[in-house]
């Protein structure tokens, strides 16, 4: 009991922090304000890369179809921001399906480079179509979230929105891994020939999974335009894919927690290393590297004993399919 | 066949090649309804790709039957759907996943879960107590053995009514690929179908009904166990 409650610590640490910025507001408030989007975004990355075991640069292009959608519709056509949203995971699941089904039969680097290739491409258009994006200018005046009547107007209001919403995802993605969806997912991601030799269709959960987590991008990009209430390119640049990758292993890739946890700390390390001035980029690569090697499991996995840690992405068998034609 | 029963797997004319090598070339065989029937033979002989040839993982030509209907070709999924499952060379398992849910995956087709999954459930634990005993252990931390114990379990989780095993003792210490081959025995002689692809060509024809020997992707002899008598008459199988 007590080893179980230890694997929970950093992510009951991480929900203490955003209790403190809850309560103490000001700067606190917006930090981990984006620390929760981001944890949208990276339990969506999550599901296709911790529990598939699949590669993907490319997320950020539905959190910009997600997030431009938002802002479009709420501030060109009065859309309410619910139903806005609902749009966005909409889109973002119809190009997800389509471009899944056209890119998912590659593997591994060429997988990685497909999806990068997509996330340049959606951020080349939100540059471009200036008569709906309006380009670098972005679209200001995005009002903020407002679901079954309650607007979230203050930063405080937003976050304990936000925490709500960010509990549902880390539900879900607790509920999609002990589900015989996710078990099949961590099954393909440890021998795809294993897993079809079972009876599991590879190529329909790997499509799946794709657009599960899609879904939760377009979410994260939604609420990211909401809660700063400006959009623009930018936003779901590259630096977007980095950070996202950064939280997803930092916290623990394949693991529940984990998103919430690497986004959490990723958001707030900055802050901490600051007051270091010339030496703080020194000392936040250097403590990245210091929990990858202290911590390769991420941050999430470190109080779980090694023999029942949850799964990660890495598969300790894996049977390799030799190609072959009649 | 010994006549044990109908066949419930045969092959007809099967082809498989990975690139310009021949890797089965016109294979025949066949497998009746409660045999154990083992393939021998050295190493590129062609045993593998016939199981993942069978259960539709390579692409093949030929024509598979089971219960005298033709499986699909390239379609894995159907194929378990039917009900023949492989243990595959190097076992297989997923590593970062407990035993349990190795094992509840086993029972993908059904679902997991379920009162026909409990009662599944218990016989593999009966069949391997150890698997018990580390029902929460991820597979990837558990030795060769046990790990070969929960890919045939797993494998047993889909209820299969044709096994094929791709050399299960790969690995493994002497007294723990007999205790799993004691296991298979049971359950052949219990009724279950199996077809056990094995370099240690001893320990599969202790057990086997019939044997084929298998080099360069052909079928170059059909054994019955019973009328080896020596070694040397084995080699000379594997020989020509």
């Amino acid at each position: 009991m007590a080893r179980a409650a230890l694997g929970y610590l950093p992510a009951l640490l991480a929900a203490a922090l955003v209790v403190y910025a809850i309560a103490a507001g000001g700067y606190f408030v917006a930090l981990a304000g984006f620390a929760l989007i981001y944890a949208v975004f990276v339990s969506g990355l999550n599901i296709f890369m911790g529990y598939a075991g699949q590669a993907s640069f490319g997320q950020n292009a539905f959190a910009a179809i997600g997030g431009y959608t938002s802002a479009v519709l709420t501030t060109a056509y009065d859309v309410a921001p619910l139903p806005a949203l609902a749009a966005g995971v909409a889109g973002a699941i119809v190009c997800a399906v389509l471009i899944g089904y056209l890119t998912l039969r590659l593997k591994g680097h060429y997988l990685a480079m497909a999806t990068l290739a997509i996330g340049l491409i959606v951020y080349e258009i939100t540059v471009q179509w200036q008569s709906v994006t309006n380009g670098y200018a972005g679209i200001s005046g995005i009002p903020p979230l407002r679901i079954a009547g309650f607007e979230a107007a203050s930063d405080r209001a937003q976050l304990v929105l936000l925490s709500a919403l960010v509990a549902l995802c880390m539900g879900s993605a607790w509920l999609i891994r002990h589900s015989r969806f996710g078990r099949a997912l961590v099954a393909l991601s440890g021998s795809e020939e294993a897993a079809r030799a079972l009876g599991i269709d590879v190529a329909r959960y790997k499509l799946a999974a794709f657009v599960v987590s899609a879904v939760y991008a377009a979410v994260a990009g939604s609420l990211f335009v909401h809660v700063v209430g400006f959009v623009s390119p930018e936003v779901f640049g590259m630096n977007m894919v980095i950070l996202g990758f950064t939280m997803l292993y930092v916290g623990g890739i394949g693991t529940i927690t984990g998103p919430l946890v690497g986004a959490i700390v990723i958001n707030l390390l900055p802050e901490a290393v600051r007051g270091l001035k010339d030496y703080q980029d020194l000392v936040y690569g250097a403590a990245l590297i210091l929990i990858l090697i202290y911590a390769p499991g991420g941050l999430a996995a470190l109080g779980w004993p090694k023999r029942t840690r949850p799964a990660r992405a890495d598969a300790a068998a894996k049977l390799e399919p030799a190609s072959v034609e009649p | 066949m010994t006549g044990r029963g109908e066949a419930i797997l045969e092959t007809q004319a099967l082809c498989a090649r990975y690139g310009e090598v021949e890797a089965l070339r016109n294979i025949d065989v066949a497998v009746a309804e409660g045999e154990l029937v083992a393939v021998l033979g050295p190493n590129g002989a062609g045993k593998s790709t016939l199981l993942r040839s069978i259960i539709g993982l390579v692409n093949a030509s030929g024509i598979v039957r089971f219960r005298g209907h033709a499986l699909p070709p390239r379609n894995p999924v159907a194929v378990a759907r039917n009900g023949i499952v492989l243990v595959p060379e190097g076992r297989g398992i997923f590593g970062p996943m407990s035993v349990a849910e190795n094992l509840q995956l086993g029972a993908y087709v059904i679902g997991g879960r379920g009162s026909e999954f409990e009662r599944r459930h218990e016989r593999v634990l009966a069949l391997f107590p150890r698997l018990k005993e580390r029902l929460a252990q991820t597979a990837g931390s558990m030795s060769g053995g046990e790990q070969q114990m929960l890919a045939v379990g797993r494998a047993l989780m889909a209820d299969p009514q044709l096994l094929l095993l791709d050399e299960p003792s790969l690995g493994l210490a002497p007294r723990v690929t007999a205790e799993i081959l004691e296991t298979l025995g049971r359950l052949n002689r219990e009724g279950l179908s199996v077809v056990l692809v094995e370099q240690k060509a001893p320990l599969a024809l202790k057990l086997a009904h019939r044997a084929y020997v298998m080099a360069n992707g052909r079928i170059t002899a059909a054994v019955d166990p019973r009328k080896i008598k020596s070694h040397d008459e084995l080699a000379q199988y594997y020989l020509g």
